[in-house]
Parts: structure tokens; sequence; C-alpha cells
């Protein structure tokens, strides 16, 4: 048996969880949590950590960057290679948030996280 | 080359006022400086008083020139749009002894032809001054002293140079200076320039350029002063400067209002060996604090906004006084070095001795009729009213929009200081001008749109924009090219 | 010109005050705010975590901001941008300036002050030291990193473990940046426990409790800092200083209202807060003046900033349609006591419906136990595993329990011990 201590990160509570495994790895708990989902994440943390990245694009038209994010987590060792991708791209506004920049971003699409139109002003 | 009749090195306060005055003549004026800016060394840094001249030995340079430019600072400082204000200083007294230093500080100003001095009793000093701290006893008052911004002092002195035809080379540090039989050949970063009389304002550097034509007369020592800066919110504490009484254990710290509605506490006095080291110091501002808390009643450190040190460029010889004569090395070759406390309140009245002295060894001095000694204050649209603001605002709509909050600094003011001379490039250049940045919250929110105009009005890229003197890069690269 | 209401700032307060305003009855209302585009701070917070209370999903700040600004939108709100206020009189009128209109005043029945908060800048931390370039704070830096696309350094070292110091520790090394440490001063972290996961440990960042930075070095860019231990008094252990090479220094060492306007209308505000003194109703101690989000306390979540301008959005509407209300009866005083260090509202004004207190602890509370007395009257109990002075508690009080303290005719005074 194994147990691991983690901070949950699904919501600003931060629930301490005790996960334990057998010994080849499967899960048998989650304790601590005090919602449904810091029981997924216990168990998801453990096994293949995944995060949300948000990050930003260029904007060709514009002089402000545009705020993207992936619409679902990805495995957490590929927040590198998915910046690399993710900074190889640039788009023309004007974009609307949930424009999909990138339909496959390590499992996940990549999308506007806002609304940017040709000048400042327009940026609602 | 470039060849004029007088260079002038080193644009601090002094510098700048001595060019100023020599473009009241028919002459060819050039002001060389090596930094970026107009006043980055001890004109940047000080205490900002216009000392009333009690505290110099009599007789000296020091005392002589102090109560003049003192008598002068109220008008030089309208004619240039630089904030003034004549509001008194105190000399507090802490006991019977200090009392009686007191009484010998008044027959010494007395001596020195200070106007307008008086004693206080304990009841009348704290009816002057109600926060002042309860165990003070008595003070001297000196009723001509002021509080100045000595660095705008000094810009609008280039400046107005400037606008009445001196030369200004910035970003050009005197490498070298060869002798010619017409005079000088100065080699100032990448400008050859030809002079027949150089004056040497060069500050801390100022031993370094007489030793360039051989004059080691003199050495100066940096000696630091740190200072506390807090909000506007606590200007109002004091109205008068308030000195402590020099004794064995220091000479003591002031507490005193800026022009622009601060509170300043300092500074400390400490030689270092780095001329160019202005490092404040976990000690330093330690003893400011304490040493100020013994003049008012209650100092609210959470309202502290920055802290600062400067360094006064202090000869070791002749004394303590002044260095305001020809070098012995050339009768075209004018010092004025030395100058530390009273030197900003001596500066308008060592311009006019200085140029007196150049007259003396040969120097003609016909008035020029175009000179025109005004200018306008940066702080104009400030001063406008409503209707006058919009009046200007409509012509150009940049004068609408607000980009230093604290401040209340417009677009239209910060265009306008980066293209007028002397002109700024910097992010310091313009919290100096305009006080950008200045305030509580030290530019937080400015800084990203300050860069942005910057880059703009200059042409350069945002990652070569300085905070002040080269390689102060603010940004390192522009991600995602 | 006259309108109803004026709404300073069209951040997430402001907007969601005129939005509850508008939807509260009042038809004449403006908008006023100083950046090109309504959103506030949000626009630059491009992370996630944002709107699981208020929409039960996570937002980005962006995207948080644009659902406000649908709602304004959809409303037909008047927001002026690039549009700077100058100064609010005592009798609510408010005098603001712009490109197109100059300078302009505005006379209102009803003002919302909604001007968010500043971060502390480093004169006020005092860290001894050079002036060099590559000093920021933390929310500067993220606007040139998200906003204007500039890498303001690559060798960072970061005072403060504030939220927005811990975001900006991940964004800055996703970006390529090497964060070397945060340091903290205080023996605990000022931001959420999340946070110190996900942007610190999941990069391997330490986090350096009980820490700052003792000296700044460099004389025009920054060459490096030294960092230090604190003892118990928080002052430098010299014998534990280190010396860090690094090219910037970002403060994430907290936020400060940012209340000139409401001290130039004569305002007064509470010395812990930093924010007006308030009721309730968020109704300021000038009564039609009113004041919601981090202007009057600062938030931990935007979520709540919302919320409290919800409030201040509807009693600012019922102000209005009364004719300026005021209170029958004097207010009952609430005080913080024991770990509590301030309580909003201040005072309480209505017996009849439940009021939520919001209030910080000053230091970490284990076990504690919140007691709500009246006098030497025990009025109500709750119990916390544990309080920590960087989240934001609350407590509701039933109108059982304010009518028992306007009997007792004494303050409420709010402790944990």
């Amino acid at each position: 048996m194994k147990t691991t201590e983690l901070t949950c990160i699904v919501c600003p509570v931060g629930c301490a969880l005790r996960v334990e495994q057998t010994d080849d790895g499967e899960v048998v708990s989650v304790a601590g949590n005090t919602c449904p989902r810091g029981a997924v994440y216990g168990k998801d943390e453990v096994l293949h950590p995944v995060r949300t990245l948000t990050t930003t694009v260029r904007v060709q038209n514009g002089e402000r960057l545009l705020p993207v994010k992936t619409d679902r987590p990805i495995p957490k060792e590929k927040l590198f290679a998915a910046m690399e991708k993710v900074n190889a791209l640039s788009v023309l506004a004007p974009v609307k948030i949930g424009d999909v920049l990138l339909p496959d971003l390590f499992g996940a699409k990549l999308v506007a996280a806002a609304n940017l139109g040709p000048s400042a002003k327009e940026n609602v | 080359m470039n060849s004029f009749q007088v260079a002038v090195i080193g644009a601090g306060v002094v510098g700048s006022l001595v060019a100023r005055e020599l473009t009241k003549y028919d002459l060819s004026v050039v002001l060389i400086e090596a930094r970026e800016d107009i006043a980055t060394g001890a004109s940047a840094a000080n205490s900002a008083i216009v000392h009333g001249g009690f505290d110099p030995e009599p007789g000296t340079l020091k005392a002589r020139l102090n109560v003049r430019g003192t008598e002068k600072m109220p008008a030089l400082a309208k004619q240039l749009g630089v904030p003034y204000r004549n509001n008194g200083s105190l000399v507090l007294a802490f006991s019977e002894q200090e009392m009686e230093t007191v009484r010998k500080l008044y027959e010494r100003g007395v001596a020195n032809g200070v106007p307008r001095l008086s004693l206080l009793g304990k009841e009348e000093l704290h009816e002057l001054e109600p926060n002042v701290s309860e165990q003070a006893i008595g003070a001297l008052r000196v009723a001509s002293a002021g509080i100045v911004c000595p660095y705008g002092l000094a810009i609008a002195a280039a400046g107005n140079a400037a606008d009445n035809g001196a030369a200004l080379f910035l970003s050009s540090p005197v490498e070298s200076i060869r002798r010619e039989d017409e005079g000088f050949v100065i080699q100032a970063g990448e400008n050859r320039i030809q002079a027949a009389y150089i004056v040497n304002c060069a500050g801390m550097y100022a031993d370094r350029v007489a030793n360039m034509i051989g004059d080691e007369s003199f050495t100066l020592r940096p000696r630091k002063g740190e200072y506390l800066l807090f909000d506007s919110s606590e200007g109002q504490l004091v109205t008068h400067t308030l000195f402590q009484v020099p004794t064995d254990a220091g000479k003591g710290v002031l507490v005193t209002p800026t022009v622009h509605g601060n509170l300043l506490i300092g500074p400390t006095s400490v030689f270092t060996e780095d001329r160019n080291g202005k490092e404040t110091t976990a000690d330093g501002l330690a003893a400011v604090r304490e040493a100020a808390g013994k003049s008012v009643k209650a100092l609210n450190f959470r309202q502290v906004i920055t802290s600062f040190a400067g360094l006064r460029a202090v000869p070791d010889s002749e004394g303590q006084d002044f260095i305001i004569r020809f070098s012995d090395a050339s009768e075209h070759f004018l010092h004025c070095a030395g100058i530390e406390s009273p030197g900003l309140s001596a500066s308008p009245a060592i311009a006019e001795y200085a140029v007196e002295l150049l007259n003396g060894a040969g120097l003609e001095l016909k008035p020029n009729a175009n000179f025109r000694g005004e200018r306008k204050s940066y702080h104009w649209f400030k001063e406008l009213s409503p209707a006058e603001k919009n009046e200007v605002i409509r012509k150009d709509s940049r004068y609408g929009k607000v980009v230093c909050r604290c401040e209340t600094v417009t677009e239209g003011e910060i265009v306008e200081a980066i293209h007028r001379a002397p002109q700024a490039t910097t992010l310091d250049a313009l919290k100096r001008r305009l006080r950008s940045g200045m305030g509580r919250c030290q530019g937080g929110f400015c800084t990203p749109l300050l860069v942005e105009i910057l880059a703009r009005e200059t042409g350069k890229a945002p990652t070569e924009i300085c905070k002040s003197a080269a390689g102060s890069v603010l940004l390192v690269e522009e991600m995602k090219k | 010109m006259k309108t109803d209401l004026v709404i300073i700032g069209a951040g997430p307060a402001g907007l969601a005050a005129a939005v509850a305003a508008y939807d509260n009855g009042v038809r004449d209302l403006l908008l006023l705010e100083r950046d090109t585009a309504p959103g506030g701070i949000l626009q630059q917070c491009i992370h996630n975590g944002f709107g699981l209370h208020r929409f039960g999903e996570e937002l980005t700040g962006p995207e948080y901001a644009a659902r406000d600004i649908r709602e304004a939108n959809a409303r037909n709100l008047p927001i002026l941008t690039e549009t700077m206020v100058l100064s609010v009189s005592p009798d609510r009128t408010v005098t603001a300036m712009n490109r197109e209109r100059g300078v302009f005043t505005v006379e209102a029945k009803a003002v919302i002050l909604a001007m968010g908060c500043r971060e502390r800048p480093r004169g006020a931390l005092n860290i001894p030291g050079a002036r060099p370039s590559g000093i920021y704070t933390a929310g500067t830096a993220q606007r040139f990193v998200n906003v204007q696309g500039y890498l303001p350094g690559k060798e960072v070292v970061i005072l403060g473990s504030g939220d927005i110091g811990l975001i900006m520790a991940r964004r800055m090394t996703l970006e390529g940046a090497h964060v070397h440490a945060v340091c903290e001063l205080m023996p605990y972290s000022g931001g959420l426990n999340r946070n110190i996961v996900q942007c610190l440990r999941d990069f391997d960042i330490p986090l350096l409790l009980s820490h700052t930075v003792s000296k700044i070095h460099g004389k025009t860019r920054l060459t490096g800092v030294s960092i230090a231990q604190v003892d118990e008094h928080l002052r430098v252990m010299p014998e534990t200083e280190q010396y860090i090479p690094c090219d910037t220094l970002l403060l994430s060492c907290g936020l400060l209202p940012e209340n000139e306007l409401t001290k130039g209308a004569g305002i007064p505000l509470d010395p812990i807060t930093g924010g007006a003194t308030v009721n309730e109703r968020r109704e300021t101690e000038l009564p039609g003046v009113f004041a919601c989000g981090n202007v009057l306390h600062v938030h931990d979540l935007v979520d709540f900033v919302s919320e409290e301008a919800q409030l201040a959005g509807m009693s600012a509407a019922e102000s209005i349609r009364s004719g300026g209300k005021t209170a029958k009866t004097p207010p009952i005083p609430v005080r913080a006591e024991g770990k509590v260090r301030y309580t909003v509202p201040q005072r309480i004004d209505e017996t009849e419906t439940p009021v939520r207190l919001f209030f910080r602890v000053g230091s970490v509370a284990d076990h504690a136990v919140l007691t709500v007395k009246c006098g030497e009257t025990v009025l109500a109990t709750k119990k916390k595993r544990r309080m920590t002075p960087g989240e934001m508690e609350s407590f509701e009080l039933s109108p059982a329990v304010l009518q028992a303290a306007r009997e007792l005719g004494a303050a409420l005074t709010i402790c944990v011990e």
C-alpha cells in the first residue's frame, strides 16, 4: 500500500487529500475531499496528472495578445511541449471566446478566451 | 568639429544655471553631460532646501553665495516655471544647551547677512508648528528659507539655455581634454568639441575632469545621504523645514514638506568610496527614521512611498569651502567644484559669480538682445482652469487622456516632455519632469503605458527603453515573435 | 449634466453594480472607466479559476469579464472609457476628464465607488539597496507579459506569495523565464493552497517562508538580490543572507484599496481595510455614496466582488427610489476583536433581514471559535478547523441576533481566539 498526501487544486478551498494505492498502482481510496470532483482529482493526480493550460497567442493585426486556454486539462508533462506549439501560432482579429484555434493539443482544443476586436475599444 | 566660446561640463543644477547665465550674453555655449539626462547626480537626490545661510562660516564663498542665491531663488524659480515655496525653516533646540547653540547660529546668520531671523520660545514654536515634538523648547526661525524642486530647476535651466541658443550634448562623457592655442579640444563620447573656455561643473567627477588638464589640486570624496519620502497624505504634517541642532553625536536630520506636497526626512551623512554608489542601507534608513522621530510627534511610516540616497562631492582640501576659481593649470579653465550643501541654495549666485570670473579672465560679455529668461512650466496644463483645459483638449485630445493616475499626468504632457529640450528619453527623465510614476503606486499602473509612448515617440523598440542610464532596460525580449 | 447614478470603475465591481442597479429600476446611469475597455484587471488575469461560485464553472479573467460586459451591453448601459475621474464632491458631483469631452461634471443622486485596488510598491516595503531597472510589482509584469507581449526578464525572484505573485511565477516559467524562488516574509503563504501546488510545486519553484529580500544589487539593470531569513519579529537574520543573481524582482506584497477619490470627498475610511466604512447596504458615511469590491476591502475571489457589487447596486437603486433614505435608528457598530482584524460592514442599520459579515483574521487560527457578542452576552458562535489571513471569512448574522443587539444597545463584537 502506498499513501500520497495532496492539496486539491480543483477549487480555491484547497482540501487536503489522502490517496491510497495498491503496490501495483491501483487507487483504492481518496479521503479528505469535500466534493466528488476532489475524488476525481486525487485519483488523476497520482495516476496521470493533468492541468489546464492558459497562455496567449500573438494577433497579427493587433497590438495586444489574445488570451487562450485548453478546453480541458492536458497531461501535466506536456505543458512545455504545448507552449511551444501555441507560441508558433498567430491569429487574425476579430476573435470570439470559444473560437477553436487548434483542434487537438494533446487531447484538448485550444480556444480563444477573450473577445478581441481589431481595436482596443472592441476588446469586449 | 563643434566650436564654442564656452563649454560647461556637467549638467547638474550648477552647470545648467551657468550655461543659462552665459546665454544672457552674445556667446556660443555648449553644455556637455555624461548621462542621458540633466540632473542625475547630486542635483537629483538631496534635501531640496533653499537654506537661509546661517550655517556657513562668515567670510566664506559658501556664506556669501548661499545668502545671495537664496535671495535670487524665488524670482528665478518663477521665471523658469519651477516649483518653489518660501516656507521658512526652524532649527529646533531640545535642551538649554542646544538653545545656546541656536543663539550662536542666530549671531552667525546675522554676520552672514541673513535677513528675517528670529528666536522662538517654546510656546511660539508650538503655536507655529503644532506637530513639533513636545521635547522641543525653542527654535531659530529663518523666514527667508524655502524649498524648491532641485532637478526641476536644473532641467528648466538647461532647457532655457537651449531655448536661448546653447547647444546641449547629452550621453557625452568627457574622456579627454587637450589644450590648443585657441583653447581646448574636448572629446566627449562621440563628440569632439573645441572651446576657448571651460567651466568644470562635473559634480562628483569634477576632480577627474581637472586631472585631464593636469590639475591635481583637489580630490573629491562622496558622502552619502539617505532619505525617506512619504505620500502626500503626510505633506501637511509640518509647514516649515525642521532642522536639528548639530551635536557631537551627529548633524541631525531634517523633516520637511516638499514642493510637490510630500514629506521628506533625512539625510544620513556617511563617507563612501563609490562615486556612483547610491544604494540605501538598512542601517541608514533606520537611523533616519529614528532621528526624524525626534523632531515631530507622529510620523506614519506606513505612508513611506520610497527611499533613496544621494551623494555630495566633498573636497578634501581648501577647508570646507566651495572650489570656485581658475585652475592653476589654465586661466581659461574655471572650477565650480566641491559644491556640497548649501550648493542648491547658492546655485543661482554661483552662476552669476562664475560668469563674473570668466569676464575677469578676458571673456567679453555683450548682452544678448534675444535672451528670454521665461520658460513655460512642465505643469502648465495642471494649472489651467477647467475651461482653459477644455480649450487645450479640443486642439489636442491627448491632453484629455490621463496616463499616470496618481499624479494625473496626461498623454499630451508626456509627448510634450519627450520632444521639448532637454528631451526626455527615459522613464526617470519623464518622472523628473512630470512626476509620472512618482505617486503612491510608484509606476505600477503607468509604466507599461509610458514604455509604449516612449517607444512610439522616439521610434525605438520597447525593449530599448531604459529606466535611466544606458543599460537599465525595462524589457528583455518581445515574446512569441 | 445630471444623472441618477454614476459608477466609478467598470471592472467586475462596477459592471455588476451597474447591472443590478438597472435591474432594480435605475435607467439613468453612467459608468466611468479609466482604461481603454471595461473589465478592469481581469483583462490581464488570463489564468483560470474565476467564477466557480457565481457560474459553477472555471473561467479565465477575460471570460469572466466578458460575461459582465455582455450583461451591461444587453441593457445598453453607457460606459465612458479612457475617462479619468478627478474628484467626487460631498454633494455627489463627479468631475472627470477624457479626450472627447475634456473636463466635465456629472451631478448624481447616487454614486457607487468601484475603483479597485493597487499593489504595494517597493518603496513601501523599504528594501535597501540600489534602484536599478528590473523591479516590478507582479501586476505590472503581468500586463507586460499577458497584454503587451514583452518579457520583463529571464532570471526571476519573487518577493511575496500573494496569488498574483504565484500566478506570475508559473506564467513567466511557461514563457521561458527561470524563477529562482518565491520569498515570503510571514511563516505562511498569502496565496491560495491550490496556487502553491499548481504554480510553484508543479515547476519545482521553492517557496521560502519567513524569508525576505534584504538587499537589491545592480547600478543599471538588476544584477541580483540578497535574500535572508527573518526571526519571529520579522527582522533580517544577517547570518542567513545569501545572494541570488537575477535580472528581475517581482513584488507581490499585498494590495491597497485605491481610495484617493473617497478621501477627497471627505468620506471616512477604515484604517485596517483602507476602504470606506459602510453599513450592510454598502453605503458609506456620505449618504447616497456606496462602495463595493476591492476599493472597499481586498477580496480573494472575484465572485464575492460581484456579489458585493450587486448588493451595492441594489442599495443605490433603493436610495434613488426613496430619495435618499436615512436610517430611523442609530446604527449598531460592529467591532473586530481577538484575531479578527476587521469586518465589513462596520455598522448595521437594518435588523429585519440577515446580514452577511465579512472578515479576516490577522494570524493563523487553528480550531478557531468565532464568537459574536454584545457586551458580555454571547449571541452566536461558529467553529472552523482553520482560519488564515489569506482567506476572507464570512458569517451570517440572523435578524434574531441583530434585534438582540439592538435591544442591548451596545456594539456587536466579532471575536476569534
